[in-house]
């Protein structure tokens, strides 16, 4: 990258606070709405279905059940509307992009729990 | 007037205000007045800054007596500004400060040359439009360019196939987002005309 921009990138872009987390996780996004003048937090929990881009127009995609209905809202990782991420669980699953899931409901749409060795 | 030269570094994207926004970098490091035009001695106010620093080698005689007197070192780029709004002497360097964040400025630029186009992607003509029903293999033709034996010429400046880009395009009202003042960039919302590397002058108003 020519190194002007990548100076911009580094003095203007800060690096993502939020905890790593991949496609088949269950997180938590807190995300900051304005109206008028205040500010509120809402929460959308879901499976990360991808992730998508790199530096800062990185963004992911999280899908979840609403009433029977799917849901998907995309994300940029980096936006500072982005509060707080929170990995609830995470997943075993063998591709990047799991579009599958927006053919399958109920039982079939459940994500097996990858099995992690617990730390002391 | 006011304004500054710059060089076109590229374009990423920030997040200024919680709003994500692609912009171009400009570097304007090193503009300095070469030389002060005056009413009595040119007939018109103006200032002319220089950038880009070039070898002592390349630079003839004139050049360098022109520079020599501002004390300046030779330089590649020089655009005057007519009627500055500040004052400045030779010689001084001009920077970022003359500039402020969210005003609108004009940029002017050379655009990437496109080499020999056709009319469709020059002028935005449409196209013949069907593929099918008897149309023969010219999709992109231009059509008919005049009438008959009256005026039996083709009219001046009728929009044909040539040479695209490398014009001087000058875009209005676009917004500075960013300053880096210890850098020397700016950084202003959109796209720029030209290729990275080219030249760029940032006008005020």
């Amino acid at each position: 990258m020519n190194p002007t921009i990548a100076l911009v990138n580094k003095t203007l872009n800060p690096e993502s606070k939020h905890p790593s987390f991949r496609p088949g996780d269950n997180i938590t996004v807190s995300y900051k709405i304005s109206e008028g003048n205040k500010e509120r937090i809402q929460e959308f929990r879901g499976d990360v279905i991808q992730l998508n881009g790199q530096g800062t127009t990185k963004t992911f995609t999280v899908r979840k059940m609403a009433n029977g209905v799917g849901v998907e809202r995309v994300f940029p990782l980096l936006s500072p509307f982005v509060d707080e991420i929170i990995v609830n669980k995470v997943g075993r699953v063998r591709r990047a992009k799991l579009y599958y899931q927006r053919d399958r409901t109920g039982k079939a749409s459940r994500i097996t729990e990858k099995r992690q060795a617990i730390e002391q | 007037m006011k304004g500054l030269i710059g060089k076109k570094a590229g374009m990423t994207s920030v997040f200024i205000d919680g709003k994500h926004m692609g912009v171009t970098v400009i570097d304007v490091t090193g503009n300095q007045v070469s030389q002060l035009k005056t009413e009595e001695k040119d007939g018109y106010t103006a200032v002319q800054l220089a950038y880009d620093e070039k070898r002592e080698k390349s630079v003839n005689a004139a050049e360098a007596g022109h520079f020599k007197r501002a004390g300046v070192a030779p330089k590649r780029k020089l655009v005057e500004f007519r009627d500055f709004d500040f004052e400045k002497k030779e010689g001084e360097t001009v920077g970022t400060e003359i500039f402020a964040e969210g005003e609108k400025i004009s940029v002017i630029g050379i655009s990437k040359g496109k080499g020999f186009q056709g009319v469709v992607k020059r002028h935005g003509f449409s196209g013949v439009g069907m593929a099918t029903h008897g149309q023969h293999d010219r999709q992109r033709a231009p059509g008919s360019i005049g009438a008959s034996s009256d005026p039996s010429r083709v009219l001046k400046g009728m929009r044909m196939a040539g040479r695209m880009g490398g014009d001087r395009i000058k875009t209005l009202n676009v917004k500075i987002v960013k300053i880096l003042a210890e850098e020397n960039l700016v950084l202003v919302n959109g796209s720029v005309p030209g290729a990275i590397g080219s030249y760029i002058v940032l006008e005020g108003r």
